[in-house]
């Protein structure tokens, strides 16, 4: 099957020859090329090729490897049970050991957003790669990016896994086969390394084991889980971090698990809440127990939660703190300006309303303190152009949030 | 203003699509029954392939007498052109987003001439 993007061809009408612009429907099937096509022909007409764009947030559908991944599983008993189901000629359609969601799990609105479910179904060309590298790739010169943090996609969810040692042996197995199947097929593809949180001890091998490898630019912990970020088990975790100065983020996910959520029924709402909600939990207990006076030369970053939440948290954190004061007695100054201290991936930004966006980047120093972040090929990712077509920012602003605090960030 | 043969009507079945380029311009020209519609393959959101996505029946959720909802169905009626980029819906024979009418594509003439359609640009 031909993998080259889909070229126009000349119309074959009579009169006045027209191009036609091929191909008429986008499907889950369609050329990566092909689904961005006019983000790059964006970027060309708006003259910002040269900017230097990181992507703080892409994600890999690690479920499409699943027979990859599991041989890289440490423990025997789970391993077992996962090669079990990789001799099943349907394991790609439910890989064992993961604890994704259920009921709700619409990315793609019922295909309607091709792109969320785009990889299994797009030819690739290159064998000299793991399959895996093309899409991202084929997305990274679409929209001109030139680092790209990959992440997983249903690992999200291993927060919640009843079994520590699940989330534990996952972890390893992925970082495993990203940074020795993924990776090293295109010098632009980074990560964040994923810390199985539920076990501190596990997280800091976790950090002993990459904290030199280049194409690991820092540590992310998933949002989806229970544990407090603020417990003392955790503190050698992040002493650790800040001594080897790579940054820790947080990334946001789907939560239908949670007893809250249970009361959305429809995607569109639990989504809407359940990303914001699984960052600012976090956010509110790194900042109330005075996390940023602990380790205040460890950046953190907090992804995929959007903007709009942070000027509510900062307000209302400000708010209550100051009528009591003395359960937060660790903090110097008011809540929100630990908040501002801290970078924020931009995706998805908010912005039916600019004035609020426009607040929004001032209360939270956006301009230095905000990450492009693309999402791709989630169905609510941003592109560059987001970025370039916001009014109040300045020209070093936009260079800022596209790549060049990222590069001062992550020494790239 | 130009007038851009786009192809013949017998050529292009119902619902079916073409999505062209002229004068600079990327357009989506849709045939709806009898009636063709013309639009820019540009999404007011954030520039995606608008013209390129999904055509599907309007989601409706009908009410009983006491307001109670009755479950979400097809409708058998209009039509939407869904954006491929990030689910924006739009009302093909108005070319207004579903559910904000402000929001709405660039919309062509066309003609329909000797069997030919044309977008007037």
């Amino acid at each position: 099957m031909a993998s080259l993007p889909t070229p126009a061809r000349e119309n074959p009408a009579r009169e006045n020859p027209v191009r036609e612009i091929l191909p008429r429907e986008i499907t889950s099937e369609t050329d990566t090329r092909d689904q961005l096509r006019l983000e790059r022909a964006h970027r060309e007409r708006r003259g910002y090729g040269e900017h230097f764009i990181v992507d703080l947030d892409a994600h890999h559908f690690e479920t499409d490897s699943w027979n990859d991944l599991v041989d890289y599983i440490e423990d025997p008993i789970l391993k077992a049970t996962a090669l079990s189901y990789k001799r099943h000629p349907d394991s790609r359609l439910g890989p064992v050991l993961l604890h994704t969601n259920g009921g709700q799990f619409s990315q793609s609105a019922a295909g309607r957003i091709p792109h969320s479910s785009l990889s299994p179904g797009e030819a690739v060309d290159d064998a000299s790669v793991h399959r895996d590298v093309v899409p991202l790739r084929r997305a990274m010169d679409a929209m001109g990016i030139a680092r790209m943090v990959v992440f997983p996609n249903a690992l999200l969810q291993l927060g919640t896994h009843p079994d520590p040692n699940v989330e534990v042996n996952l972890a390893f197995a992925y970082m495993r086969l990203l940074t020795e199947r993924i990776l090293p097929g295109d010098p632009r593809l980074k990560t964040m390394a994923f810390l199985p949180f539920c076990d501190p001890a596990a997280c800091e091998r976790m950090v002993e084991t990459y904290a030199a490898h280049p194409d690991v630019i820092g540590f992310m912990i998933t949002s989806v889980r229970r544990h407090p970020v603020h417990s003392n088990a955790c503190m050698r975790l992040y002493a650790r971090l800040q001594e080897i100065g790579k940054p820790l983020a947080f990334h946001a996910g789907i939560d239908t698990q949670n007893g809250t959520m249970l009361q959305l029924d429809r995607f569109v709402s639990m989504h809407a809440i359940s990303f914001v909600l699984s960052n600012m939990i976090h956010m509110t207990n790194w900042v109330m127990h005075g996390m940023g006076e602990r380790f205040p030369r460890l950046p953190v970053l907090w992804i995929e939660a959007g903007l709009a939440y942070l000027p509510f948290l900062m307000q209302r954190l400000d708010n209550e703190y100051l009528m009591r004061q003395s359960e937060a007695p660790l903090l110097k100054r008011l809540p929100s300006s630990y908040i501002r201290d801290m970078y924020h991936g931009c995706q998805p930004m908010e912005r039916t309303n600019m004035k609020l966006l426009e607040a929004t980047f001032e209360a939270i120093d956006g301009e230095n303190k905000v990450l492009f972040s693309s999402d791709w090929p989630h169905w609510d990712f941003d592109a560059p152009s987001v970025i370039m077509d916001l009014p109040f920012l300045s020209e070093q602003g936009k260079r800022n949030i596209l790549g060049e605090t990222a590069r001062r960030l992550f020494r790239l | 203003m130009s007038e851009i043969f786009v192809a013949r009507l017998d050529e292009m079945a119902d619902r079916q699509r073409r999505v062209i380029a002229a004068e600079g311009l990327e357009i989506g020209v849709f045939r709806l029954g009898d009636a063709v519609f013309a639009y820019q393959n540009r999404c007011p959101h954030q520039g995606g392939p608008v013209c390129q996505g999904r055509l599907m029946p309007k989601v409706e959720q009908p009410l009983g007498p006491d307001q109670a909802a009755l479950g979400l169905r097809f409708s058998d009626e209009v039509v939407h052109l869904v954006c491929p980029w990030h689910g924006y819906e739009f009302v093909l024979e108005t070319g207004r987003h579903a559910g904000d009418a402000g929001t709405r594509l660039r919309r062509f003439r066309t003609v329909l001439r000797d069997g030919g359609v044309f977008v007037l640009l």
